[in-house]
């Protein structure tokens, strides 16, 4: 994914090639090259704080078993992964991997994240934040990178509640939620993330469950496939403050009538017994249900990378209990990326004649000279 | 029509040309009378013929206030010379009003007996009213005193750019060039850089850059034919030091600065910065650049832009982001987190009059405390701050390399004063600069996070993509030397301390302070630090010159300060210091060495008058 041979920035500097001017001669580690990792090597040594049963666990855990593959799929050495968060429970992410890491300020990440994959593309760049951080303080920022499109993967781990400050209601929390700052219910609308990364024109835009194993998995090996913005919503329960959210739609009895799994080109179908699907009624969806093995001709059938993102943002909306809660990838398209087009100004100006020369630089326009 | 060169003298007999030293004028206008243009084209004409240059522009905040209004007046003062000036001058003699709100809000500045050149046209009409005269102050003898020339621009400027067929409205805007020409017939100066520049900077546009021309060159003749002075003015070369110049603003030699140190340090540069008043140039400049490999950044607000900058050294770049008061407000805790994971990185700060929005476009020195102790938590960084519009450069040379070497966050204090003053510059020989070395750790066996260079406590800068380097920082405090989080007491008072004492010393890596007039002690010492530098120095200087036992001494670095300075400040009777604030120095001088220092402070958006200096020291010797 990332080639550190036609892009400029470090990869050409003195930097994968430091010079220690004093000090005992460099032992570096064995190189590389066939990218043969395991789970135990992105662990890193530092006591996991989260508390016991949390969703993080989850998500932590399949993070550190796909990497090993994203890493051999896009022949990415491990010090070229670096994972950057800002403030909440889910920020603590980065101590926990053995990458290089970077626990930032409240909401944001994207912005640290943003100045390192831009002069260092090479890098696999990860943003870990929450609905607070990355919703409430950190709003703009999110908005931001998603719409310029940087080459970042952003995961988002939604529990509706503010974990850390010890549970207080979060922007995405259900309007009336009582809480410890909302005694007697809140008057505030919650914002849908899925909606936030669309209305940006988020170039890949995704949900998954935390205790969906497989799903979770499936769905961060594709957010580091995408080239580009991704925007992954993590449901995540916060057992301690805010213990069943999802419960309703995520607990392993009535998930599969609850939630719909988005495949590509496929017809949208759910259900223990795959008998009910999604399908347009004018610009309106509706449940239909059928025979199991013989749906109807005018199933919705999902298309991520439709040219323009309708059919996501009709898909955001769909909510229990009316509708089962769609998970998966909801939209995902090519687009030049911030870095790349970064990369090819600067290297179009460099290769300029006379380019950086500094003494003509500083040397240009109307001069006189005193003898 | 053939122009007459300097040494031609218009057809007028020998000896009707006088020599003055120095000349200041101010052109004033409405915004939108382009009198920013008129005095950069005159100044950089004075620089090409080899005069010392110093300038102020002055403009409002609003892009265009109502047009004729006192608000909407835009002014511009030069001072030339054949001498080392240092400062855009007290008082102009000259002043060229295009309207009458522009004679109301500079005629109190005007030198008694100046000359006050008047756009007649203007001063018809609702004019006088919007500019809050009753009377029109051309007949209430209000400008007795002064000697008045008026004469018809804006007549004479759509009649001379007639031939050229532009409309009628692009005729009218020539007007700034007429005026141009007046000057540039009084001073007796050669048109030709200035016709030079006009056809750069209307490049796509040649009509328009020939209906300038002839403007201007109509201004010269009026003003030959009618003989507006009756004498021209001549001010010779100054004699400056060897070497070859050029005319810069401080915000453009701080860009340079900043991609010499990247040059220097090998290291590529990222400025992340958000649009603000009066720093954008700097983005600006930057941004002009990437066949340096310069990477610009303008982030969506002020702190995705020291954060990306934050981002971006981490991963071994350059960093650096500039703004002004409000930006560092909004900066601080992003700064907090760069101190506390030791990262360089160089913030500029072109200091504008405050607090809140203040006064955008107006100078002040009023940061000083707000880049020492405007954080949360014991949060020292280094200050530095250049003096001069050309210092900008070295000083910006200066703040990367102490960032660089000391893995610390460097303040650079500029203000709207430097940022957009014009001096003459030596252009320095690339050789002759610093040369920053940059280590990064690749040592798997030794490398720790926070394990310090043991003479300048200094942590090692190891960079994503080194192997076997993996490790995370943050903003929590820290365990020394593994860079764990760590929240046991005894650490975190050990790293507070830890981190104030690397910033400490950095006094030994920087120069000590020199004493302008007597380094071994006198009645009065006078200190300063950033822009005061022009007006101090020449208060001095007049005082020296009349026998007063004063020295001058100007700080550029302010935290640390310079090692000797409290052997300095002790060999003197008094010390002074004028500052553009309450007396921001002046408290850390005194808390810092006992020292009954005296303030002279000025906080009107304006930089020091060398007479107000100058009355200080008289009262105080
Ligand atoms: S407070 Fe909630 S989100 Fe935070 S660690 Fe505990 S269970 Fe997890």
């Amino acid at each position: 994914m990332s080639d550190t041979k036609n892009s400029l920035s470090l990869g050409d500097s003195p930097l994968l090639s430091p010079v220690q001017a004093s000090g005992p001669a460099a032992v570096l580690p064995e190189p590389k090259d066939s990218f043969t990792y395991t789970k135990q090597d992105f662990t890193s040594d530092q006591i996991v704080r989260w508390c016991p049963g949390c969703g993080d666990y989850s998500i932590l855990a399949q993070m550190q078993k796909v990497m090993p593959g994203i890493c051999a799929r896009h022949k990415i050495p491990r010090e070229n992964v670096v994972f950057i968060s800002g403030i909440g429970c889910s920020s603590r992410f980065p101590y926990y991997m053995n990458t290089y890491g970077f626990h930032s300020i409240h909401g944001r990440a994207p912005t640290f994240a943003t100045g390192l994959k831009t002069t260092r593309p090479e890098l696999q760049v990860w943003v870990m934040t929450g609905d607070g951080d990355g919703l409430s303080i950190g709003g703009n920022h999110l908005i931001h990178a998603l719409r310029r499109n940087i080459d970042l993967k952003i995961v988002l781990f939604n529990n509706r509640i503010y974990g850390l400050t010890k549970g207080q209601y979060s922007p995405t929390s259900e309007l009336g939620k009582k809480t410890k700052s909302s005694p007697v219910g809140t008057v505030e609308q919650p914002i849908n993330p899925l909606l936030i990364a669309l209305a940006a024109e988020a170039t890949f835009v995704a949900r998954t469950l935390d205790t969906d194993t497989k799903h979770l998995q499936e769905i961060l090996e594709r957010t580091a496939d995408h080239k580009g913005s991704a925007f992954v919503e993590v449901y995540q329960n916060c057992n301690i403050f805010n213990d069943g959210a999802f419960e309703s739609f995520a607990d392993i009895a009535v998930r599969k009538d609850k939630t719909v799994i988005l495949e590509h080109g496929k017809p949208i179908v759910f259900g223990k017994e795959r008998n009910r699907g999604i399908r347009l009624r004018g610009l309106k969806a509706e449940v239909v249900e059928f025979t199991a093995g013989a749906p109807p001709a005018d199933l919705l059938v999902h298309d991520e990378s439709a040219e323009d993102p309708t059919l996501a943002y009709l898909l955001t909306h769909l909510n229990e209990p009316e509708f089962p809660v769609p998970l998966g990838v909801f939209r995902s398209e090519r687009r030049e990326t911030y870095d790349e087009l970064v990369q090819k100004q600067i290297k179009t100006a460099m290769a300029k004649p006379g380019a950086g020369n500094l003494q003509a630089l500083i040397a240009s326009g109307d001069t006189w000279t005193v003898e | 029509m053939p122009l007459k060169t300097e040494e031609s003298t218009s057809g007028h007999k020998p000896g009707s040309i006088e020599e003055h030293e120095n000349v200041i004028i101010r052109f004033a206008g409405d915004s939108g009378d382009g009198m920013q243009v008129t005095g950069s084209m005159f100044t950089h004409n004075a620089a090409l013929l080899g005069n010392d240059i110093s300038t102020l522009p002055d403009f409002p905040a609003e892009i265009r206030a109502p047009a004729g209004t006192l608000p909407g007046v835009s002014g511009f003062q030069l001072n030339f010379s054949s001498f080392d000036i240092k400062t855009p001058g007290d008082a102009p003699e000259v002043l060229v009003a295009m309207n009458p709100a522009a004679l109301k809000v500079n005629l109190g500045d005007l030198t008694q007996g100046g000359m006050i050149v008047l756009n007649s046209d203007a001063f018809g009409g609702n004019n006088l009213k919007k500019a809050g005269y009753a009377v029109d102050p051309r007949e209430d003898n209000s400008l007795a005193g002064y000697q008045v020339v008026q004469v018809p621009v804006s007549t004479l400027t759509v009649l001379a750019v007639k031939p050229t067929g532009i409309g009628q409205k692009d005729a009218a805007r020539c007007k700034n060039m007429f005026a141009l020409g007046l000057m540039f017939w009084v001073y007796d100066r050669s048109m030709e850089s200035t016709m030079r520049a006009i056809r750069e900077k209307f490049g796509k546009k040649p009509e328009i850059a020939e209906a300038n021309i002839l403007a201007m060159q109509a201004g010269y003749n009026y003003a030959d034919t009618v003989e507006i002075v009756p004498n021209q003015i001549r001010v010779s070369k100054a004699v400056l030091p060897r070497g070859t110049y050029k005319m810069i603003m401080g915000n453009e030699a701080t860009a340079l600065g900043f991609i010499a140190a990247s040059k220097l340090s090998g290291r590529p540069l990222f400025y992340g910065s958000y649009p603000i008043t009066p720093a954008s140039d700097i983005l600006h400049e930057l941004s002009r650049h990437k066949d340096f490999g310069v990477y610009t950044f303008q982030a969506e607000d002020e702190i995705a832009a020291i954060g990306a900058v934050i981002g971006a050294a981490f991963g071994g770049a350059l960093g650096l982001t500039g703004t002004s008061g409000p930006g560092i407000a909004l900066k601080s805790e992003a700064l907090g987190l760069a101190v506390m994971t030791e990262l360089p990185l160089v913030v500029v700060n072109v200091q504008r009059g405050g607090p809140s929005t203040g006064l955008p476009t107006k100078t002040e020195q009023a940061d000083l405390l707000q880049a020492m102790f405007g954080r949360n938590g014991e949060c020292p960084l280094c200050i530095v701050a250049p003096c001069t519009p050309g210092d900008c450069f070295t000083m910006a040379i200066e703040a990367a390399r102490i960032a660089l070497t000391h893995m610390v966050p460097v303040i650079l204090l500029s203000d709207g004063y430097l940022a957009n003053g014009a001096e003459p510059w030596s252009i320095p020989r690339v050789e002759s600069l610093p040369k920053i070395s940059v280590k990064f750790a690749t040592d798997p066996a030794t490398y720790k996070p926070y394990k310090r260079d043991p003479e300048t406590l200094a942590r090692p800068w190891a960079s994503p993509g080194t192997p076997g380097l993996e490790h995370r920082i943050g903003g929590i405090e820290k365990e020394e030397v593994t860079g764990n989080v760590s929240y046991d007491p005894e650490n975190h008072e050990k790293m507070v301390k830890v981190r104030a004492e690397k910033v400490a010393r950095i006094a030994n890596d920087i120069p000590p302070i020199e004493v302008v007039g007597d380094p071994q002690g006198g009645d009065i010492l006078v200190i300063g630090w950033g822009s005061t530098y022009g007006a101090i120095d020449q208060a001095v200087g007049r005082v020296r010159r009349r026998g007063g036992r004063v020295s001058a001494a100007h700080l550029r670095y302010l935290n640390p300060f310079p090692n000797n300075l409290g052997d300095v400040l002790s060999r003197f009777e008094k010390v002074l210091v004028p500052e553009m604030n309450m007396g921001q120095l002046r408290l850390l001088l005194r808390d810092r060495y006992l020292v009954n220092a005296i303030g002279l402070n000025k906080i009107q958006g304006q930089p020091f008058k060398i007479k107000e200096i100058e009355k200080k020291i008289e009262e105080l010797l």
